[in-house]
């Protein structure tokens, strides 16, 4: 990696509500008086990292898929659009092209294959994103799906086109749940994926859907348990026969549930965690250097 | 008349599938001739607009009634705009020959 360059850490965790956003939101916070701290809210379906970090919105631009306008004086029916449409978003019925917004990805592949220079490619709004300065300096920003609107895939790589890191800064995104597209979509270009579960059969399935991917996008990864103490051993079992480190235990407190419910950090309920997320940190970039291709 | 019928196998008398989009296979019958034959459906294992090409090769095939279990916002849609009628199993019905029976006998549910 360019020293130059900044570093990427992703989010993620498989399972929903492991706690991705109260690592991201501490990490940031820990590291923001010693870094410059840039961060990502990518669960652009259900974002919260503004609940923790209270940005305030200064800039405002609107997320859009570039969809087909089908002009039908010039159409010849050719169909050549609807076969090349991987994702379906096009039918040709009748004397007529349809189009169904919410399957177009953009792509763009329909007005490329026109032979007759019928189609003209028209902004949908599908969400916004936002941005702004949020506590202790840290440079904000999330995206916002419209509700109704299914793909979050696009919004996210606009997110992250749009608010770039500066050279030699921390970038942190907060990842979707899930292992599917939008997920795949904030880790490229990572440098390093910190993974959240839980010690629950649940956590653990999802946890291993998550690292098949990293393992195809050759992104390397450690791993926080949070709300250790519940479920069984059965994580720690699997991550002890994989290279993934763990690297924190965070472990299940009600007051620490009872804080966070509260719009508190897991900082303001226990400070000794700045601490351990900046040696975290230490620990990260360690793994990074030695991920290096020499 | 084509009539398209879904189904969870390549026969007349197998089972119906209550998915459109999703169905693993068509049954194509011309109500005339009693003809049928079996069409695949590529979009069974499809990401996403399954509904959509669903419609399409209905369209194509140039059905005038659609059967199945359910159709989604983009299938009824673009079946509408083909102007291809949808209905929908009734209770009782368990293969696709029931289900042109059933038609026939005009006890079918119109969808929507």
């Amino acid at each position: 990696m360019d020293k130059d360059q900044a570093i990427r850490i992703v989010v993620a965790s498989g399972k929903g509500g492991t706690g991705k956003t109260t690592v991201a939101t501490s990490l940031a916070l820990s590291l923001a008086a010693q870094e410059n701290v840039w961060f990502l809210d990518c669960d652009v379906e259900a974002p919260n990292g503004h609940l923790f970090l209270n940005p305030k919105i200064e800039a405002e631009r609107k997320a859009v898929v570039l969809i087909p306008r089908i002009d039908m004086e010039k159409c010849i029916l050719c169909g050549r659009c609807v076969e090349v449409c991987q994702y379906h978003a096009l039918a040709e019925i009748g004397k007529s092209i349809l189009v169904f917004p919410q399957l177009c990805h953009g792509c763009g592949s329909c007005t490329w294959n026109c032979s007759s220079k019928a189609i003209k490619e028209i902004r949908n709004p599908i969400g916004v994103l936002e941005a702004g300065l949020a506590k202790k300096g840290i440079n904000f920003a999330h995206g916002v799906l419209t509700i109704s609107e299914p793909m979050a895939t696009p919004i996210i790589r606009q997110l992250k086109k749009w608010h770039k890191p500066e050279d030699g800064s921390v970038m942190i995104l907060d990842a979707p749940p899930g292992a599917s597209c939008s997920v795949v979509e904030t880790l490229h270009g990572a440098n390093f994926a910190l993974l959240v579960t839980e010690p629950t059969p649940f956590g653990l399935h999802d946890l291993k859907q998550v690292i098949g991917i990293l393992g195809d996008m050759k992104i390397p990864a450690g791993v926080i348990i949070n709300r250790d103490g519940i479920g069984d051993n059965q994580v720690d079992e699997f991550l002890s026969q994989t290279e993934f480190p763990i690297l924190m235990r965070i472990p299940y407190s009600t007051q620490i549930a009872g804080a966070i419910a509260a719009g508190n950090t897991l900082l303001d309920v226990s400070p000794e965690y700045i601490m351990e997320f900046q040696t975290l940190f230490q620990k990260i970039k360690n793994i990074i250097a030695e991920n290096e291709p020499c | 008349m084509i009539l398209i019928i879904s189904s969870q196998q390549a026969d007349i008398n197998s089972p119906v599938d209550n998915r459109f989009g999703r169905a693993q296979w068509f049954i194509k019958i011309d109500s005339d001739t009693k003809k049928w034959e079996a069409l695949t459906n590529p979009g069974v294992n499809q990401r996403g607009g399954a509904g959509v090409a669903a419609a399409q090769i209905a369209a194509n095939n140039k059905a005038e009634v659609v059967i199945s279990g359910d159709f989604g916002p983009n299938a009824s849609g673009a079946l509408n705009a083909a102007g291809i009628r949808m209905m929908t199993f009734d209770q009782g019905i368990s293969t696709v020959q029931d289900a042109l029976d059933h038609f026939t006998q005009g006890k079918l549910t119109a969808f929507g």
